[in-house]
């Protein structure tokens, strides 16, 4: 599945869409960023309530194509101009971590 | 008024310099809000309610005759004085600075008496402006700002001169505590340096992770301190030093989940204690040399 793909998969927001679409290998759901260096795979899709920029600069350090942020967190101007600028896309859902982890995987591992 | 935290005989070097090379006519407000001897109290009140100011000088044909305080207005308005002239009750006798002076014998001056406020004259005796303790302040961080960039400036052009030119990449950041804003950057252009130098996807993100745990190690733990990194023909070094508490139990430090950071600091996703822990994991050799008082040095080296 794209990046592209995301938002109609899932039912998510698209909160920053400029970046270079491509598969996702994986997802990662984890709001310690340490935790997301240390395991997150290049080209994941990370699933996080740390609606912030810090959250881009690992994004961007470790390869992730994609943020999720859940729990429909507001977004501040800062993270998306930055997320802009890494090229790492932005999506917000209403949905809780949990549930969206749940729907990416399926749609992963749809046969 | 508490006194100014500043001295014009101690201190640094850069910040002596700079209180005697600026004046208090770099300072201080002009064209200068006056009134003359023959308007009342009313209108001075009224000068200072309009210009948003606590003192009026009394000026005539531009000399000083005298200066009237909003505690002035204040005692007027209290024994029913306020519509006599200025004249009759401003404050003769009253201090004033050259605009010449530097701003230390200024400093001086404010710290002495207990007024919140200085005419300011010329060489010919004419009213040229005002001084006020916040204008000092304000030229004093300006000046200092300046100062300080030229100084990190030169720091780095002296890291710049000691460098080998050994063709590889010398790359040299501060890192400023609680800084979270910047917290990344310097991984960031390591990052984009080790591609520029073509090395391998996998060995980049290896440096990137454990360049970014060091960066954030000091913006959470340290006072301060720099992160560089040497690259090139095969090893990668990144070396954080920092000026803190030191670490007073490596150990410890290194055990996964084991954080000293605060509860502010762990709402924002960091402190989960696995900032050593994965810069060791993904490096081939890794020193950490702290204790107690004396900061801490890290050293990573990843071959390629």
């Amino acid at each position: 599945m794209l990046i592209s793909e995301l938002s109609s998969a899932l039912g998510l927001e698209v909160a920053q869409d400029s970046y270079r679409d491509r598969p996702i290998s994986s997802g990662y759901a984890s709001d310690l960023l340490s935790d997301v260096m240390a395991n997150a795979a290049a080209d994941a899709v990370l699933v996080t309530v740390q609606a912030h920029k810090n959250a881009v600069a690992v994004a961007s350090l470790v390869g992730i194509g994609a943020i999720v942020v859940c729990n429909s967190r507001p977004l501040p101007e800062d993270m998306v101009e930055a997320a802009r600028s890494e090229g790492v896309a932005i999506f917000r859902s209403s949905e809780s971590a949990f549930e969206v982890s749940g729907k990416l995987w399926a749609a992963l591992h749809r046969p | 008024m508490a006194p100014l935290p500043i001295s014009p005989e101690t201190g640094p070097q850069a910040v002596l310099e700079i209180l005697y090379s600026l004046k208090v006519r770099d300072a201080m407000s002009s064209p200068v809000i006056s009134a003359s001897p023959e308007d009342s109290m009313r209108e001075v009140q009224y000068l200072m309610k309009d210009n948003g100011i606590t003192g009026v000088p009394i000026v005539e044909n531009g000399r000083l005759s005298g200066l009237v305080s909003m505690g002035l207005v204040i005692e007027a308005l209290d024994a029913g004085r306020i519509e006599e002239k200025a004249g009759e009750l401003m404050t003769r006798s009253v201090i004033s600075l050259e605009d010449d002076m530097p701003l230390a014998f200024a400093t001086t001056y404010f710290n002495r008496y207990t007024y919140g406020r200085f005419p300011v004259l010329n060489r010919d005796g004419q009213v040229v402006g005002v001084i006020v303790a916040s204008d000092i302040i304000r030229s004093l961080l300006v000046a200092m700002n300046q100062e300080v960039e030229r100084l990190e400036a030169r720091l780095s052009a002296a890291a710049a001169a000691e460098r080998p030119a050994d063709g590889k990449v010398h790359l040299l950041f501060h890192v400023a505590r609680f800084d979270f804003e910047s917290a990344g950057k310097a991984s960031a252009e390591f990052k984009k340096a080790l591609k520029e130098l073509g090395v391998e996807a996998g060995t980049v993100r290896r440096a990137a992770v454990a360049a970014y745990e060091l960066e954030l190690n000091e913006v959470i733990h340290s006072e301060g301190g720099t992160i560089g990194m040497v690259a090139g023909e095969g090893r990668i070094e990144i070396s954080a030093e920092d000026r803190g508490p030191g670490i007073p139990d490596i150990e410890a430090a290194m055990t996964e989940g084991f954080s000293t950071a605060n509860e502010w600091i762990r709402s924002l996703g960091f402190g989960a204690g696995m900032g050593l822990p994965n810069a060791k994991r993904v490096s081939d050799e890794f020193s950490v040399d702290s204790g107690p008082g004396r900061g801490t040095k890290v050293r990573v080296v990843i071959k390629y």
